[in-house]
């Protein structure tokens, strides 16, 4: 019995063989599914953007990024990136469908999503997975006050972005040597329009403005006709326009102004819609004068040139703007974070990025570096104005490149 | 607020009404006729848009010379819908004739949307960025267009109705549909004819419709609940009451928006349906069934 028992014990029965095959085989079979693998290759980024639908024009603009960012990464001395591209289609769930299968196709860290509602949706679903996302553009501020560990932000939130707009209003107001004294406040009812609309009642009275809000005028990011809007805004004989919109609407916007012959002193734009390549080819003339207080590029920083370049080579005609920059910066925080952290390992790489500090960049702002809550807390907004098909950067006075062109001119002496 | 705002912003309620007016039209002259609730109606109206887009692009023509084209086009399309697949369908229980009519608008949209994709497309016209002031009133000229489109193209359509021979048996064939077949009226041909008219009323709606708004393949299915929003306050059946209907629609809506908050102009709309629903059922002008 003994001996028997140590002759089982030892020898490699037909049982004991194909159990461990069969485990060799689950460990092979599964390998794929483990996404943490040494660097070597390329870092699989899922860039979620909204390509088709409503946003699909600044979509479109940010996906320019990806011809313009691998030669510019390159000569920063950082790894590749392979970009696997996904149409949000403008729409919340199908951001939620898509950031989850780009994760299942193996995207090994997120960017995007430019939208603050369908980011809300893609954050939660890269917290849920352990994948980090680095989001291009997306302000409202309740993304980076989750606690999510796996989400960092380079763009401003809804109040920095006011608190620098109210600054760099008044910085304009002063070169222009004129303030409006009422405003009307014309915004999108969506998840971005309706954090600035809160954080304008909290954050205008502590910023001692020359003006008055005469009246808000809030409709719907699907609207078709803003004639009524308009009329509305009109009838309240403010001086000036603020607005907070998207590309679509503020292109309706402008339109109905022209038909309904009304060239306010000034539109003041808090957001997209107003300097985008669509709207000042689409408008011509009609574009010039709008003022938008935004994230922006610093002309006069080293890689700022690199981008303009590589955008006219790739894209010519097309004027550098937010979309572009951001996008941009967001794959490079990508790939820096890959670079440090040697792995596609999700912690590694989150952990790197926490410790971003990159000076070397292109937005305005001393660099970008995350706090605690995944913000970068550098990044600071701009002031710049449409002029001739151009944008021209105003404020703040270290990025400026021109004085203001005040009051608007006429829509109806335009030619 | 200044009166001559609240009178801009009725006008061009009104105008863009009368578009609105021209659509449910179409189906308020299917219905009333060949009892069939054209569930497709929005749809059709987005395949006009994108017809029109189209030609307008390539041919570089004018919306507003492309109306009776376009519109005998999808005369043609109701016309060979009828006959083709909705004929059989007329005896059958009416939760058939839906199911076969949703899925036509399915069908719709998604080719829309697999041959033009999702994004907004419009047209560019001389006159896009024109109005016309008298006084205090600034009325956009494009909305001007379109509305005066719609009631010629409604005009006509009451017209061949009340003066024509086939006109005057289809309403033969609506008032009295055994009778029709007793006195030899080849009655499914004029059930043919009146879709065919439906959706040549839609189609022409369509066309100045790209005049007001951007075209989406998904444009679809609220224009097809606005058409019954419409026909059902204006009267179910009625030809006058459909234009009505729309007028007051783009009225209420427009005026809604001045008033209160635009984001919410459109619940008016329904608020209105509702009341006539409680106070009118038959519509505004509708015939009370006895």
């Amino acid at each position: 019995m003994k001996h028997k028992s140590r002759s089982n014990s030892a020898r490699m029965t037909r049982r004991t063989f194909t159990a461990g095959v069969g485990a060799a085989g689950f460990v092979a079979g599964t390998a794929p599914f483990n996404i943490v693998r040494a660097q070597g290759g390329p870092l699989k980024v899922g860039l979620l953007l909204p390509l088709s639908g409503l946003q699909a024009g600044i979509g479109q603009d940010c996906h320019y990024t990806v011809d313009i960012a691998p030669p510019i990464l390159k000569s920063l001395g950082l790894p590749d990136l392979t970009i696997m591209s996904g149409d949000t289609e403008s729409n919340v769930d199908t951001a939620r469908a898509r950031a989850e299968k780009l994760i299942g196709d193996g995207a090994q860290l997120l960017v995007g999503a430019f939208d603050s509602g369908q980011t809300t949706a893609v954050a939660q679903v890269a917290e849920q997975k352990g994948i980090p996302l680095v989001i291009n553009i997306a302000a409202a501020p309740a993304i980076t006050e989750q606690g999510y560990k796996f989400v960092f932000r380079i763009f401003q939130t809804a109040p920095m972005i006011l608190n620098d707009a109210f600054t760099d209003q008044k910085a304009v107001f002063a070169l222009a040597g004129s303030a409006p004294k009422t405003v009307v406040f014309l915004h999108v009812n969506d998840t971005y329009g309706t954090a600035m609309s809160k954080g304008i009642g909290a954050i205008m009275p502590k910023h001692d403005m020359p003006y008055t809000i005469a009246e808000e005028i809030a409709y719907d990011p699907a609207a078709r006709d803003l004639s009524v809007e308009v009329a509305k805004a009109k009838a309240t004989n403010a001086d000036a326009l603020l607005v907070v919109s998207r590309l679509n609407d503020a292109m309706l916007l402008t339109r109905e102004l022209v038909k309904q012959r009304w060239t306010p002193q000034a539109i003041l734009s808090m957001g997209p819609g107003w300097y985008e390549d669509q709207y000042l080819k689409t408008l011509g003339k009609l574009s010039d004068g709008p003022i938008t207080f935004s994230p922006w590029y610093d002309p006069h920083k080293r890689l700022t040139p690199v981008l303009e370049a590589e955008l006219a080579s790739t894209h010519p005609g097309v004027n550098l703007n937010t979309d572009h920059v951001f996008t941009f910066e967001a794959l490079l925080v990508a790939a820096d974070a890959y670079k440090r952290a040697g792995s596609t390992d999700p912690k590694a790489l989150a952990d790197a990025i926490r410790t971003t500090d990159i000076t070397d960049n292109v937005s305005v702002g001393p660099g970008i570096s995350f706090n605690a809550k995944g913000q970068n807390d550098k990044v600071r907004g701009a002031a710049f104005q449409n002029r001739s098909g151009k944008l021209v950067t105003l404020a703040p006075k270290e990025a400026a490149t021109d004085k203001p062109e005040w009051p608007l001119p006429s829509y109806q002496n335009r030619g | 607020m200044p009166f001559d705002v609240y009178l801009n912003v009725a006008i061009g309620g009104v105008l863009t009404g009368l578009v609105y007016g021209l659509m449910a039209l179409g189906l308020s002259v299917i219905f009333g006729v060949v009892r069939v609730v054209n569930f497709a109606h929005g749809e059709m109206m987005s395949i006009a848009m994108f017809a029109t887009i189209v030609l307008c692009a390539a041919l570089h023509l004018d919306p507003l010379i492309l109306l009776v084209p376009i519109a005998a086009v999808l005369f043609v399309f109701g016309y060979g819908l009828q006959r083709g697949l909705i004929n059989p369908f007329i005896t059958r229980p009416e939760h058939t004739q839906f199911l076969l009519l949703v899925a036509l608008a399915i069908i719709i949209t998604n080719t829309l949307l697999i041959v033009f994709g999702p994004d907004a497309r419009s047209v560019q016209t001389s006159y896009a960025y024109d109005s016309f002031q008298i006084g205090p009133i600034i009325i956009d000229a494009a909305k001007v267009y379109a509305g005066a489109a719609a009631i010629i193209f409604a005009t006509a359509l009451f017209a061949f109705f009340r003066f024509t021979l086939v006109g005057k048996a289809i309403r033969a064939c609506a008032d009295n549909h055994t009778g029709a077949l007793v006195v030899g009226l080849d009655v499914k041909r004029l059930y043919a004819l009146t879709f065919g008219l439906g959706a040549a009323c839609v189609g022409a709606a369509g066309t100045m419709m790209v005049l007001l708004i951007d075209a989406t393949p998904m444009l679809g299915p609220s224009y097809t609940l606005l058409a019954f929003v419409i026909v059902i306050t204006g009267g179910l059946g009625s030809m006058p009451g459909a234009l009505v209907g729309g007028v007051l629609i783009g009225t209420t809506e427009a005026l809604a928006g001045l008033l209160f908050t635009p984001s919410i102009k459109s619940m008016f709309a329904f608020a209105i349906l509702v009341l006539v629903l409680l106070f009118r059922p038959q519509g505004i002008l509708g015939k009370r069934l006895a």
